[in-house]
């Protein structure tokens, strides 16, 4: 009993162990921090960067028009009369058509993401910090898409509202809402719980305030590394509905479109047709290796 | 800083029960809040099931009581968080959220709250500063305003401003996180403040600086403190009155001195028992009080502490004991049929 009574007056003072000042640094830069110091995605990282100032800089940098056809280059070898990659069915070089090409990819992988991520987010947010009805409302609506496996969700909308690169991305974007949504309202849901927000209620603040101060911050991170895995998986079913000709329409050069021409002469020009294949396969695994770098320099526990 | 003192608020001489003092800050009347149980319809969790206390101006009131007693639910009631089922809040002499009252925002401004989980109340991503200046400029504070008043209220608790303001969390001790939540609820200038378990998490050598810490503050802003803790030395040492609840009730309640020293309810009696003692002379051979304590969603009839208490008899079971003034003092009252008997002495007082 006498152990506190008779401790002397104010220790106002700090006398704890405290971490050195050099380690202070938030969230964000521990991140930049750990993401420096991975060479693995760095590596793929700058590959991922090259493909996208390649298809930014295509004008610039395509040895040919990729919409020139020529018949008598038809289904040319690598290196035939300056085309360093060979040429298409339609004698088209294929090292521009393939550059041009990630354009169509790129904008079909990230732009979607980047909508449903936005849409999913906000629903999520929303559902999970006001929780009750209104969140059961949004998540059964989300589990209705779930019931569908993505591709033939994807096949089944992008068929219905016909082809073009429009379409393919509200297509995209429609598959990709759910799982972006399920993933901000799980989060939500999570730091929803925590007395930190209590405190802010408890401060006088109203729901907007505390989202916009508290929740959105803690809800970007988890977002943010489902969006990039997410990347690829969009880049594979951009291709996917080309190559079934529910995406883009010839002759914009697409990669999934390009394989499917292709095909047909696989005995002609294998190394030539499997090129297309090649691009999609580098880029989407470049994303992914990318994202889960991303993933284990932000998923931690502070 | 600009604290509040004192003002003609109006007291309730009906009251039954003591204000602890001229003019009280908070009266609790009758609070009750049931949890409903999802799937057994009608069932309810009886957290909090009609408390009924006062806290006088500038004083310390403890509340203590075993897990699971509702002294959380009561904190948060105590600050609207949660809304309670029945009962009425009065602040500084107004009703809250009644009509002609104060809002429930009005209350928020002159009450605050700092939680037992030091980690959990601070947000992860901001820095400790920016945690501390979310109050005042929630409360209309400019951004600057409520950095300024951040950093002098951190260092009010001890924190260099310069040093830990830019800081996270994580980077934060134990002892140092809690700090920033007592700077965090002071920061918008309450008089009230309810601290709900806020040294349970923390080492002892830390627990008693943050005890003084709150002791100091206490003194230099004139604050009115809602002590609630499972640990009875801490209570103790902080607090002028003490409330012990048992099963969402309050069973005892009076000033610390009387209830350390004359427990009038079986419970107390147990509770202080089964403190660990230094002095091997008094080594406690016996528990001094058995079992878990009842489920809260069937309470038991009658009297709820009647199945462990040492000095049960029939009409425990059958009739639920009131709060009534005890024979040693006017403002120490206790909730027991029998509590002559257990003294070994007196009659049956009734208030």
């Amino acid at each position: 009993m006498t152990d506190i009574l008779t401790l002397r007056e104010p220790v106002a003072t700090f006398t704890e162990e405290t971490p050195p000042a050099s380690i202070v640094r938030g969230y964000w830069q521990s991140v930049f921090y750990r993401l420096r110091h991975d060479p693995i995605t760095l590596g793929f990282g700058a590959i991922v960067a090259l493909i996208v100032l390649a298809a930014v800089a295509a004008p610039l940098i395509a040895p040919f028009d990729p919409y020139a056809q020529s018949i008598i280059a038809r289904l040319k070898p690598f290196g035939w009369r300056d085309h360093l990659l060979g040429t298409d069915e339609l004698g088209r070089d294929m090292l521009s058509r393939l550059i041009y090409g990630g354009r169509v990819s790129l904008l079909m992988g990230v732009v979607p993401v980047v909508i449903a991520a936005m849409i999913g987010g906000i629903l999520g947010v929303v559902g999970g910090f006001v929780g009750g009805r209104v969140n059961t409302a949004i998540m059964r609506t989300m589990d209705v898409f779930y019931a569908f496996p993505s591709v033939l969700l994807a096949v089944a909308i992008a068929g219905a509202m016909g082809g073009g690169i429009g379409n393919g991305m509200l297509t995209l974007t429609l598959v990709f809402v759910p799982p972006m949504c399920r993933v901000a309202e799980t989060a939500t849901t999570q730091i929803r719980a925590l007395d930190f927000i209590e405190a802010a209620r408890a401060s006088g603040a109203g729901t907007l305030t505390i989202i916009r101060y508290h929740v959105l911050g803690n809800v970007l991170g988890p977002v943010l590394i489902y969006a990039s895995s997410l990347v690829s998986v969009s880049i594979l079913l951009a291709s996917g509905l080309s190559f079934l000709g529910l995406g883009v329409r010839p002759p914009i050069p697409d990669w999934g479109l390009m394989l499917s021409t292709l095909r047909q002469s696989i005995y002609v020009v294998p190394l030539v047709c499997a090129l297309p294949g090649v691009a999609i396969f580098i880029t989407s695994i470049c994303f992914n290796l990318v994202s889960d770098g991303l993933r284990a320099a932000m998923d931690v526990r502070m | 800083m600009d604290y509040r003192s004192s003002d003609g608020s109006t007291i309730d001489r009906h009251d039954q029960y003591d204000h602890g003092g001229p003019a009280p800050l908070l009266v609790a009347r009758n609070l009750r809040k049931h949890f409903p149980v999802k799937g057994a319809r009608g069932k309810a969790v009886r957290a909090v099931d009609g408390v009924s206390f006062t806290v006088a101006k500038g004083e310390t009131l403890g509340i203590v009581g075993e897990s699971g007693c509702g002294k959380s639910t009561l904190a948060r009631l105590l600050l609207h968080l949660l809304v309670p089922d029945a009962g009425e809040l009065i602040f500084g002499g107004e009703a809250v959220g009644a009509a002609g009252g104060i809002a429930v925002k009005t209350l928020r401004r002159q009450a605050q709250m700092v939680f037992q989980d030091s980690a959990a109340s601070l947000n992860p991503r901001l820095p400790v500063r920016d945690s501390v200046a979310f109050g005042p400029f929630v409360q209309g504070s400019t951004k600057d305003e409520a950095r300024a008043i951040a950093r002098d209220i951190l260092s009010r608790v001890g924190l260099d401003p310069d040093m830990f303001g830019p800081r996270y969390p994580h980077e934060l001790s134990g002892g140092q996180k809690q700090r920033v939540n007592i700077a965090r609820a002071l920061a918008v200038k309450p008089r009230l403040l309810i601290l709900d378990e806020p040294v349970s998490a923390l080492d002892k050598s830390v627990e008693a600086q943050v005890l003084n810490l709150l002791r100091v503050l206490k003194r230099q802003l004139g604050l009115t403190l809602v002590f609630i803790s499972h640990d009875l030395n801490v209570v103790r040492y902080v607090s002028r009155r003490v409330a012990v609840m048992y099963l969402g009730r309050i069973v005892e309640f009076g000033p610390v001195k009387a209830i350390f020293e004359r427990p009038q309810h079986p419970y107390t009696q147990a509770l202080l028992a089964s403190r660990p003692s230094m002095d091997p002379a008094r080594r406690i051979e016996m528990p001094p009080i058995t079992g878990d304590p009842p489920n809260p969603i069937d309470p038991p009839a009658g009297c709820r502490f009647h199945p462990r208490c040492p000095f049960v008899e029939a009409i425990c079971e059958t009739a639920d004991p009131a709060l009534r003034v005890v024979e040693d003092g006017k403002s120490h009252f206790a909730a027991c049929h029998l509590r002559d008997r257990v003294l070994g002495r007196g009659r049956l007082a009734d208030a």
